[in-house]
């Protein structure tokens, strides 16, 4: 095996990993009974509620007293489940939730027990594709419960699933290429680091833009909670999961939100890295400050899946998909060619003021004729349909040919609208001769 | 043993397990997860041998997008249809074996003349040359297997285009709008909306009790067919009903 450390990582005593590994995991699970706790508040303040409040200060444990009682409670497994795999898909879920975080940063180099060591499980040259491959194989937990229930609505929310996966997560991936050109790296703490004087949330804005939707449908969050959709689907892919089983999947839906916050914070927004207004104390990058810049950063992003799935109705799936596939991956490929060739410009061609103005000027221009050209043709279609609507109202209508949509009584005839009747229709209710026994039958 | 030595027996002997498993599954979703447990291994054995970029492009690429398209399909196309097991091309079973042998042998002695008389620089110095893993992929690509690379990118792009091609369907009317559909259910005169619900009274109002019309008499709809083909909707016991109706009319 070659070197096996990267930078200052891999170095950490035997014991020292053992207390990151652990503390990433309480973190995690405290995270994920604060996040349900928080979720509910902000979505019962969002909708004139009180939410929970009884247990604990403001009702903190409630979370965690629910997750207690699902725990105790009963398991009931299907007859038709295949077992050993309707077994082991909750375990996957689970675990891939947790084993992402091995390579977010949470701050810079620290001293723990008197070694010096950073804030930061460990790094390698591609842990942002380290992330991204996990994830896809948590897929795989949702996928395959949705099969081994051995039920329908959990098969459609698995196949639900399964592609929504495989679109949002090619958006996802090339959002970071971008980040990557501009970080020069795939490691994640190299990525922090690079940011140091700007985010790239804010001179990548279109790669943010699009990162921060493809998370949205990689953690099946509403408005993108297709595979749960419990208007159609009852409870999707858990639909036959109680119990313990189904607390995993409770759970590895609050991490996979924190862990796909957490990336976003690392590739966007500076990581640990102290914002504006806090940076100008020169404390704010020493000792365990840039942890709580870290968790503050992460906790808006929690906060706006939150606002999100309090504001949004749920997307009709071939929305979803169009969505994904005509609009975010076209745009995003468009984007890392601008990106690319602005970065070749800058780099390895050396151009005059003049050179540069004369570019900007054909481009501008070009933009201008495509646009004028799409503009011409959406006012004649517009015209078009304005002229068809026209015609449309300017006919006769009679709103009850056919029978729908409840078949009119002998003689009856519809009550005319103020607008047919300026449209020369004259429409006139006679019922003079619909007697009592004709409305019997 | 080193630590490469520990990777290297407990990924290959799980890699050989998934393929095995993959051989010998009866069911075809079962043999897609061998193979996806497979792969995740051999891309922990890129790992270990200096190949990150590789290993988790691996897991990316083939875990996680075309064994879940495989699976894809396999949900969709049947999830109870219990696989074949007839062979459809006679006397293949010799001819398989003869020609796996073959290439396990090619394989052998093409791996094994290379582990010989290859001169080999080392990872470390492989990976180095152009500062790092990523680097050095990203170089030989772009430079020495640029053609290579492009023309196995528009093959794809061609098999893509030709699958669409095949799929495609020829629309002859314009698709029904939500209007149409709507005014299209209500004009086939079948009932539009919800069936009716279950009965609920006192003792009863599981899905298995029917509902009672004005008449007394039992909606036959508020019952879902299988129970009723399995024989478990419930009895109405028409002694009370008559009771509630005489009940009534007094």
């Amino acid at each position: 095996m070659t070197d096996p450390t990267f930078g200052p990582f891999g170095l950490d005593p035997w014991w020292l990993v053992l207390v990151k590994v652990l503390g990433i995991f309480v973190m995690l699970v405290l995270l994920t009974l604060f996040t349900i706790w928080w979720e509910r508040r902000v979505v019962a303040r969002m909708q004139h509620r009180v939410g929970p409040n009884r247990v604990g200060p403001f009702g903190l444990l409630q979370s965690l007293m629910d997750g207690i009682k699902l725990a105790l409670k009963e398991e009931i497994i299907p007859k038709g489940a295949h077992l050993a795999v309707y077994w082991i898909a909750p375990v996957i879920s689970a675990t891939t939730a947790f084993i992402a975080f091995a390579v977010i940063p949470f701050g810079p180099t620290v001293s723990i027990f008197g070694v010096e060591t950073p804030l930061q499980l460990t790094d390698f040259p591609v842990s942002v594709l380290y992330v991204l491959a996990i994830a896809s194989i948590g897929i795989y937990g949702i996928v395959l419960a949705g099969w081994a229930s051995g039920s329908t609505y959990p098969l459609l929310g698995g196949l639900r699933s399964s592609a929504q996966m495989i679109s949002y997560e090619i958006a996802m991936g090339l959002s970071f290429v971008a980040v990557f050109l501009y970080a020069g790296s795939m490691s994640t703490s190299a990525i922090v680091i690079a940011q140091e004087p700007i985010w790239y949330a804010v001179i990548l804005l279109p790669s943010f833009l699009i990162y921060v939707t493809a998370m949205v449908g990689e953690t099946n969050r509403a408005p993108f909670d297709l595979p749960e959709a419990e208007g159609e689907l009852v409870g999707g892919f858990h639909t036959e999961y109680s119990s313990l089983k189904f607390a995993l999947f409770f759970l590895a839906e609050y991490i996979n939100m924190v862990t796909v916050s957490a990336l976003a914070t690392t590739l966007f927004l500076g990581g640990y890295i102290a914002p504006w207004p806090l940076s100008l104390w020169d404390g704010a990058m020493t000792g365990w400050w840039p942890m709580l810049w870290w968790l503050i950063k992460v906790q808006v992003f929690i906060f706006m899946f939150i606002w999100l799935r309090a504001t949004l109705p749920r997307m009709r799936y071939d929305q979803f998909m169009r969505f994904g596939w005509k609009v975010l991956i076209p745009v995003s490929i468009v984007w890392i060619l601008i990106v690319a060739t602005a970065r070749v410009l800058r780099d390895d061609v050396v151009l005059t003021n003049r050179e540069l103005l004369i570019g900007g000027a054909a481009t501008i221009a070009i933009l201008l004729i495509v646009s004028w050209a799409f503009q011409s043709r959406s006012d004649r279609r517009a015209a078009a349909r304005a002229a068809r609507e026209e015609a449309e109202a300017n006919l006769a209508f009679d709103p009850m040919a056919g029978g729908y949509p409840v078949p009119p009584l002998p003689g009856q005839q519809a009550v005319g609208t103020s607008r047919r009747a300026r449209a020369g229709v004259t429409i006139v209710q006679d019922r003079s001769d619909v007697t009592q026994e004709a409305i019997d039958g | 043993m080193s630590g490469e030595d520990w990777v290297f027996w407990i990924s290959g002997t799980f890699a050989v397990i998934g393929a095995l498993g993959l051989v010998l599954s009866r069911k075809a979703v079962h043999s897609a997860l061998w193979v996806a447990f497979t792969m995740i291994n051999l891309a922990v054995l890129y790992i270990a041998n200096a190949a990150p970029f590789l290993g988790m492009v691996q897991v990316i690429v083939y875990t996680g997008a075309v064994m879940m398209l495989f699976l894809f399909v396999l949900m969709v196309v049947g999830v109870d249809s219990s696989d074949s097991l007839i062979e459809t091309l006679k006397g293949q079973r010799i001819p398989a074996i003869v020609l796996g042998l073959g290439l396990a042998v090619l394989l052998v002695v093409g791996v094994g003349n290379g582990l010989v008389n290859a001169e080999t620089v080392g990872l470390v110095e492989a990976n180095s040359v152009d500062g790092g893993n990523v680097e050095g992929i990203a170089r030989l690509i772009f430079t020495d297997y640029l053609i290579a690379f492009e023309a196995t990118s528009a093959l794809l792009i061609t098999a893509a285009l030709g699958a669409m091609m095949l799929a495609h369907r020829e629309r002859w009317i314009p698709r029904a709008t939500q209007e149409e559909l709507s005014k299209a259910r209500f004009r086939s005169g079948v009932h539009p909306g919800n069936l009716p619900t279950p009965g609920v009274y006192a003792r009863h109002n599981a899905v298995d009790t029917p509902a009672l019309l004005p008449d007394g008499s039992i909606s036959e709809e508020s019952i879902p067919r299988p129970l009723q083909a399995r024989g478990d909707a419930r009895a109405v016991d028409h002694h009370e009903v008559n009771e509630i109706k005489e009940v009534d009319s007094q």
